[in-house]
């Protein structure tokens, strides 16, 4: 047992034998019925990150994307200004004429700038890796949009209704893919996109932990090269490709 | 004599026209719809009264900064167990669990720009 739920059950122990046989029914129907303890929270010996494989990711394919706007309540961006979490790309090099399609994301940084700019602290870094934003303190000035090296952010600047449960959002914030971390929170393994990349049968994204050894990402990472995106900057990101 | 009368009837018009107001004394009151029968809060309600804000402010730091969810004090269970029988929410109408205090006492919430108001445990009987 964590600490955490340790001391949650000690607590509602000492709240029974306090309060009256009545009300110590009450709480502990109240802890029962509250979705039980609460969740253990992130660790630090965890980093969340994705492997993408390009030669897997199929051109005009979009199923990561649509799964990720079903999963966290987005409407299909029509405008260049609409909140995007993942986009597909098609990429090609002029002299040879090779191809390649592949979704972008935010990269999960070791080091992001989004976080180093944010004036007020909203944008920052979980202890697993992931990289949020906080929208309580988000005042929308955008600053972190215009840092980040892969365009991964956007502005939600009309108003929002019918939020998903887990995913509240809302206008005069910025936004961006948070590794489906309301799942990963619930002891999900996986995300929208890499779940709807596997059952589609592309199997273009592994999810796991880039620091446990035996997890089939750390274990791809280690048998085929991988690309990080503007490794020039330096920025460690826990998204890296494949076939690049 | 007439003075009074005159100032009575308006009176009494003036609290009728309020509908979403009740109480007998000076003062009018919000008129608070009641929590899902059979549930119990977290706090006794004087408590959550006056705190409740502090109460969801702190916890929203642990949610969103250190991903603990599932905490006491979750804005999901407050909306499971407050959310109207009529349209399954907490803020959609005047006379919501959280519309009708927040509008009586003058203080904006933000909450529901972002968080859902509406409970799913309710939403599939309710109407709009």
């Amino acid at each position: 047992m964590s600490r955490r739920g340790f001391l949650g059950v000690a607590a509602a122990g000492l709240a029974g034998a306090v309060l009256a046989p009545g009300i110590q029914l009450i709480e502990i129907a109240q802890a029962a019925s509250a979705g039980g303890p609460a969740s253990a929270g992130a660790s630090a010996k965890v980093r969340w990150g994705m492997l993408i494989d390009t030669t897997k990711c199929a051109e005009g394919c979009t199923d990561c994307v649509t799964a990720c706007n079903t999963e966290n309540g987005l409407a299909p961006a029509t405008r260049s200004t609409d909140p995007q979490w993942i986009r597909k790309i098609e990429i090609k090099e002029i002299k040879t004429g090779r191809t390649a399609s592949l979704p972008v994301m935010c990269q999960h940084c070791a080091d992001p700038p989004c976080v180093d700019v944010c004036p007020t602290g909203a944008s920052f870094k979980r202890a697993d890796g992931i990289v949020l934003v906080d929208r309580h303190s988000c005042i929308g000035c955008r600053y972190c949009m215009m840092a980040c090296p892969y365009k991964a952010r956007s502005f939600v600047h009309e108003p929002l209704t019918e939020q998903k449960r887990d995913v509240p959002r809302g206008k005069g914030c910025v936004e961006s893919c948070t590794l489906c971390v309301h799942r990963l929170d619930q002891g999900d393994k996986t995300t929208a996109c890499a779940e709807a990349c596997s059952q589609a049968g592309h199997g273009a994204i592994v999810f796991g932990d880039l620091n446990d050894p035996a997890s089939e990402i750390s274990l791809r990472l280690r048998a085929a090269t991988s690309t990080q995106l503007r490794a020039d900057l330096r920025l460690d990101p826990g998204v890296r490709y494949q076939g690049l | 004599m007439l003075h009074i009368a005159a100032l009575l009837t308006m009176l009494a018009a003036l609290v009728a026209g309020s509908s979403a107001l009740a109480g007998d004394g000076r003062t009018p009151r919000p008129v608070i719809e009641p929590a899902t029968a059979g549930t119990q809060c977290v706090e006794p309600s004087d408590v959550m009264r006056r705190y409740h804000m502090r109460f969801l402010e702190h916890q929203r730091d642990d949610t969103v900064r250190g991903g603990v969810r599932g905490a006491k004090y979750s804005l999901k269970d407050c909306i499971d167990c407050h959310a109207s029988a009529k349209n399954a929410s907490v803020a959609r109408a005047e006379t919501n669990f959280c519309v009708s205090c927040h509008s009586y006492a003058a203080v904006r919430i933000d909450c529901f720009e972002c968080h859902t108001s509406k409970s799913p445990k309710l939403a599939q009987g309710a109407t709009k």
